[in-house]
C-alpha cells in the first residue's frame, strides 16, 4: 500500500492512474484517478451483487454560504432533482422510482453528497439522470418556493424534538459567528432571503469538477466505468473556484447554561464546548480517550456509571465532532426531569476523573482493540466503501489510509490520553442546554 | 443500545428474489433448536443471531413489555460472564452487538470478524441458560427501560398518537400492546415474573439460530452444537390464540399534547403474509408510498402542499392479522381536516380506479431492487432469513416472491375496496397544545 504506481488508462479520459494495491484483508481494491478535468475518481470493483453504489462530494456547504442567506447550500442539493433543463420534479422521480434505485442530494456543514444506488442493468439511465441533475439543474422559481415552505415547515415540527432543540441551541452558542453555528436548513427569514439567481450563482461556482470527488463501488468494471464517465460527465468543464472569505473562529471560553422550558417528563441535556478539526493531530488520541469516556458503549464510563450503575438513563454518550475547520465535544444524555442534576453531577465526575488520572491498562488496550479490529466492519457493504473512500479523499487522510489506521490507534499512550483529556475538556467553562419541564429541575448551577 | 422496533418502516427492503437466495445450510440440533448457515466470503465478517419465538404478543396480561424488559436482563450478565461483560468482550475482539424485541419475537446479533464469530455461540449458549437475573440490577434496569419509555413515547407527540391509534384500532389482540409495554405495568413487574419468563420460553426447542458470513457451515455447525447441544430442549409452550372481532364503524381518537403541527395517522385491519391478499396489500402500499413519485407524496406534499410527510406503511410479516397504516404530518398552513379529506380521496381513487400497468411494474422494480441491495449487508440477509423463519420457513421466501410477481391492477383495487374501508379504520389526529412559557 506505500507505492504508488503510476501507468495510463485504457479510457482517453484518464490522464493518468494512480493504483493503490489492495489491502488483502480488508479486500478493498481502489483505483484513484483525477481526470484531466480534476475530477478525482475512486473506484472499487466488486462483482458479488449486481448493483453500483455511487457517492459524489462535491466541496460546497454550509461554510461557503453568507450568514444572511442561511440555507443556500442545502437549498441548492434539495432542488437539484427539481428540474433540470431536460426534466421536470416529477419526470426525475418516476424515472428513479421506477427502476428501484435511490438519488439523494445532502449538504452538510462543510460539503455536498449526491449518492445513487442502483441495480448494474439500470446504469446507464442512472448515470443520464445522475449527470443530468449535477450538471443541468433550472432551480424552477416555483419548485424553490415549494420547498422553501416546505423546509420552514420541517424546522418547525422538528421544535417538537427537544434533541433538536438542545443542539441547535449548543451549536449556536459554542460556534458564534462561524457558519457551524446555524442550522444547515437555515432559518425561515435568511430562506426568505435566498432568490433563485443565489441558487443558480452558488451551483455554478461550487458544482465543478475540480472541486469535486467521485467515488463508487460495486458491479462496474474500470472500462465500463471510464465509457459511462467519459459518455455523462465528460463535458463538465473544470473551472476556477469562487474565492471564500472564510471566517476565523472566535475562541471564547465562557461558561453558559441555557434552560428552555417544555412540557417533557425528560431532560434532555448537552453539555460540552469547542473541540477539534478532523486535521488535528491529536484525531486518534482523542478518539481512543473518547471511547473510554463516552464512545464506546456499553463499554464508556458515562455508560457504566449513569446507565448500568445509577438506571439513569437510557442513552448517554460523548463525542468529538471533527468537522473540517473546528469541531464540538459534547457529551448528551436524557433522564427524568427530577434526576438531571445527578446525571449532570456525574457527568462532571466522569470529566474530572479522565483529566485527572490515566486510564487503566485494561480500558486502553481495549479501546484499541475495539477501533482496530471495528475497522473492516466499516468496510463491509458497497455504499459504506463508496462513502469511506470519499471521505478519506475529502479529509486528505491519505492512499495508505486504511493501512496505517491501525498503526495511528495503537501508538496512543495512557500519557497521550492524560493530555488530550487536558488539552481539549474544559471542566469549568462549558455550555450546558437543558430542556425540560424546568419546575421539576433543580439545576445546581 | 437495545432498540425495541416498533415502526418496523424498513421491512420493503427485505423482500426476497428467486434469484438471489443464497445456498442456505438448514440444521436442527438434538435439542430441537434450528440452525441456519449462509456462506457470503466477499468479507471477513459474519454475524450470530438467536432469534427467540416471543414478543409482547405472547406476555401475560398486566405485564407489558416484560419481552423487551427480559431483552435489557439478557445484557446483566451470568455466573461466568458479569454484567455487561458480553458486550465488552463483544467490543474488545472489534464486534458489535444488539438485540430488539418485537410483538412476535426476540433477536440477539453479534457482528464480529469471521474468524471470532465462535466467541458468540459460547456467549449465546451462555446466556439462554444461565442469566442471573440479579435483584439489584433488575430494579436498576427497569428504571433505564422505563426512561427508554419516556424517551421513545412519552415525550414524542407523534409516537404517542400512534400507540393511542393501534390501542384502539385492537381490543382482543395483544398486538394492541407497545412492545415497550405500559409504564404501570413496567412499574409492578418483578423478578421472579421475568425469571419464569426467561424460563418458560428462553430454551432450545423455541430457538432459532442464524449464521451468515464468512464461514464454513459445516465448521461453525459444530461449535454451535458443542455450545448448544447440551442444553435441554424445554418444555414447548402452545401459542394462544388471538382473533380480533371485525371492526363495524371507524373509531377515531384525539391527543392533544404540547406539539407545534398536527399529525394524522390512520390504521385499517389487514391480513399478513402468506396470506393470499398480502401481496397485492404490499403492491398497494408502495404504488401509494414507494418514493417521491408515488401518490401521497405527489398528491398531498407536492400538488397541494398540505403535508410535509405522507406515508403508508405496510408490513405482512406479522404472525397474526395487523394493520395497514397511514401517517401524514401536516404543513403550517393546513387544516387537519383537509388533509384528512385528501387523504381520503386517495384512498377512494384507489378502491374506484386500476391503477396504471407502469404503476403496478414500478414497485415490483422498487421490492426487488431492494432485495439485491438489502443482500450486500449480511445483517439483513440474516434477519431476512429469520422473519421468513417466523412465518414457517426461509423456503415461504420464494413463494413469497412468486406471489409479488403475479399481483395485477385488479388485485390491488380488490384489496383496496376490501380492507381500505371506512368502518375498518382507526383515525388518530394530534391537536397541537401550546404551553405558557
Amino acid at each position: 500500500m506505500r507505492t504508488f504506481i503510476l501507468s495510463v488508462s485504457a479510457c482517453i479520459l484518464f490522464l493518468a492512474v494512480v493504483t493503490m494495491p489492495a489491502d488483502h484483508a480488508l479486500a478493498v481494491d481502489v483505483t484513484r484517478t483525477r481526470l484531466p478535468n480534476g475530477l478525482i475518481v475512486l473506484h472499487s470493483e466488486n462483482h458479488n451483487l449486481p448493483i453500483v453504489m455511487i457517492t459524489l462530494v462535491v466541496k460546497a456547504g454550509q461554510i461557503h454560504e453568507p450568514a444572511e442567506k442561511a440555507g443556500t447550500a442545502n437549498l441548492v442539493a434539495e432542488l437539484l432533482a427539481e428540474g433540470t433543463i431536460n426534466r421536470s420534479s416529477k419526470i426525475i422521480s418516476e424515472q428513479v422510482d421506477f427502476i428501484g434505485a435511490s438519488l439523494n442530494a445532502t449538504a452538510g456543514a462543510d460539503f455536498t453528497t449526491i449518492s445513487l444506488s442502483i441495480l448494474k442493468k439500470d446504469l446507464p439511465v442512472g448515470f443520464e439522470i445522475f449527470s443530468d441533475i449535477l450538471l443541468k439543474p433550472t432551480f424552477p422559481e416555483s419548485e424553490m418556493t415549494r420547498v422553501k415552505e416546505r423546509i420552514k415547515g420541517i424546522l418547525k415540527q422538528r421544535e417538537e424534538d427537544p434533541s433538536f432543540l438542545a443542539e441547535r441551541e449548543f451549536k449556536q452558542v459554542v460556534f458564534g459567528n462561524h457558519p457551524y453555528a446555524r442550522l444547515t436548513e437555515g432559518s425561515s427569514s435568511s430562506l426568505d432571503l435566498i432568490t433563485r439567481e443565489d441558487l443558480k450563482r452558488f451551483h455554478a461556482g461550487y458544482f465543478v469538477p475540480n472541486n469535486a470527488i467521485f467515488s463508487v463501488s460495486g458491479d462496474i468494471t474500470s472500462d465500463e466505468l471510464g465509457a459511462l464517465l467519459s459518455k455523462y460527465l465528460g463535458n463538465w468543464e473544470m473551472k476556477q473556484l469562487p474565492e471564500n472569505n472564510s471566517l476565523e473562529l472566535e475562541t471564547r471560553r465562557i461558561k453558559k447554561v441555557i434552560k428552555i422550558n417544555k412540557d417533557l417528563t425528560q431532560a434532555n441535556i448537552v453539555l460540552g464546548h469547542l473541540g477539534i478539526s478532523r486535521e488535528n493531530p491529536d484525531y486518534y488520541a482523542v478518539s481512543v480517550m473518547n471511547y473510554i469516556l463516552g464512545g464506546g458503549g456499553f463499554s464508556s464510563r458515562l455508560m457504566q456509571s449513569i446507565r448500568d450503575e445509577k438506571g439513569l438513563a437510557y442513552d448517554v454518550h460523548s463525542f468529538f465532532e471533527a468537522l473540517k475547520q473546528a469541531g464540538t465535544f459534547e457529551v448528551g444524555v436524557q433522564t427524568k426531569n427530577e434526576s438531571a442534576s445527578t446525571a449532570i453531577a456525574d457527568i462532571h465526575r466522569q470529566l474530572e476523573l479522565i483529566r485527572k488520572e490515566p486510564v487503566s491498562d485494561e480500558e486502553l488496550s481495549e479501546a484499541k482493540s475495539y477501533l482496530t479490529g471495528s475497522f473492516r466492519r466499516r468496510l463491509d457493504t458497497n455504499r459504506k466503501i463508496a462513502d469511506f473512500l470519499a471521505a478519506v479523499e475529502f479529509y486528505e487522510l491519505g492512499g495508505d489510509y486504511v493501512d496505517k489506521y491501525a498503526g495511528y490507534v495503537n501508538a496512543v499512550t495512557k500519557e497521550d490520553i492524560l493530555r488530550v483529556a487536558r488539552k481539549y475538556i474544559d471542566p469549568d467553562n462549558y455550555v450546558l442546554i437543558v430542556v425540560a419541564d424546568q419546575k421539576k429541575v433543580v439545576l445546581e448551577e | 443500545m437495545k432498540y425495541c422496533r416498533i415502526f418496523i418502516a424498513f421491512f420493503f427492503m427485505l423482500f426476497p428474489s428467486l434469484s438471489y437466495t443464497a445456498d442456505v445450510h438448514e440444521y436442527t440440533l438434538d435439542n430441537g433448536a434450528k440452525v441456519l448457515v449462509v456462506e457470503e466470503h466477499k468479507a471477513p465478517v459474519a454475524t450470530f443471531q438467536i432469534w427467540y419465538r416471543v414478543g409482547s404478543r405472547d406476555e401475560p396480561a398486566g405485564q407489558s413489555g416484560i419481552s423487551h424488559l427480559l431483552e435489557h436482563m439478557m445484557f446483566k450478565g451470568t455466573p461466568r460472564y458479569g454484567p455487561s461483560v458480553l458486550s465488552k468482550i463483544v467490543q474488545k475482539n472489534g464486534g458489535t452487538n444488539n438485540a430488539y424485541t418485537t410483538k412476535d419475537y426476540t433477536a440477539y446479533f453479534e457482528i464480529l470478524a469471521s474468524d471470532r464469530i465462535t466467541l458468540a455461540t459460547e456467549l449465546e449458549a451462555d446466556r439462554m441458560r444461565n442469566l442471573l437475573l440479579d435483584q439489584k440490577e433488575f430494579t436498576s434496569e427497569k428504571n433505564v427501560v422505563m426512561e427508554e419509555r419516556r424517551l421513545r413515547y412519552e415525550d414524542d407527540p407523534q409516537n404517542s398518537l400512534f400507540e393511542e391509534v393501534v390501542a384502539m384500532a385492537l381490543k382482543v389482540h395483544p398486538y394492541q400492546r407497545p412492545v415497550i409495554g405500559w409504564m404501570s405495568d413496567l412499574q409492578s413487574i418483578g423478578r421472579d415474573d421475568l425469571a419464569s419468563y426467561y424460563q418458560k420460553y428462553y430454551a432450545p426447542w423455541n430457538t432459532l439460530i442464524i449464521v451468515v458470513g464468512d464461514v464454513e457451515s459445516d465448521a461453525i455447525v459444530e461449535k454451535i452444537r458443542a455450545s448448544f447441544e447440551d442444553i435441554p430442549a424445554g418444555q414447548p409452550v402452545k401459542k394462544i390464540p388471538f382473533t380480533e372481532p371485525e371492526q363495524r364503524g371507524e373509531r377515531r381518537v384525539l391527543l392533544k399534547k404540547e406539539a407545534e403541527l398536527p399529525f394524522l395517522v390512520a390504521a385499517y385491519h389487514v391480513p399478513g403474509f402468506p396470506q393470499e391478499d398480502s401481496y397485492a396489500l404490499e403492491v398497494l402500499n408502495l404504488i401509494l408510498s414507494g418514493g417521491k413519485s408515488s401518490r401521497l407524496y405527489q398528491s398531498l406534499v407536492y400538488e397541494k402542499k398540505v403535508a410535509l410527510s405522507a406515508s403508508a406503511d405496510y408490513s405482512g410479516f406479522y404472525r397474526d392479522p395487523y394493520l395497514f397504516f397511514f401517517f401524514v404530518a401536516a404543513s403550517t398552513s393546513a387544516d387537519i381536516g383537509d388533509v384528512e379529506d385528501y387523504l381520503n380521496q386517495e384512498i377512494e381513487t384507489m378502491r374506484k380506479s386500476l391503477p396504471s400497468e407502469k404503476e403496478i411494474q414500478k414497485a415490483k422494480n422498487q421490492i426487488e431492487s431492494s432485495f439485491i441491495m438489502g443482500q450486500d449487508s449480511i445483517y439483513l440477509q440474516a434477519m431476512q432469513y429469520g422473519l421468513f423463519e417466523m412465518l414457517g420457513g426461509w423456503r415461504l421466501m420464494d413463494r413469497y416472491l412468486d406471489g409479488i410477481r403475479k399481483v395485477t391492477g385488479e388485485d390491488v383495487r380488490r384489496v383496496a375496496q376490501k380492507y381500505l374501508r371506512e368502518e375498518n379504520r382507526t383515525v388518530g389526529i394530534l391537536i397541537p397544545q401550546k404551553r405558557d412559557h
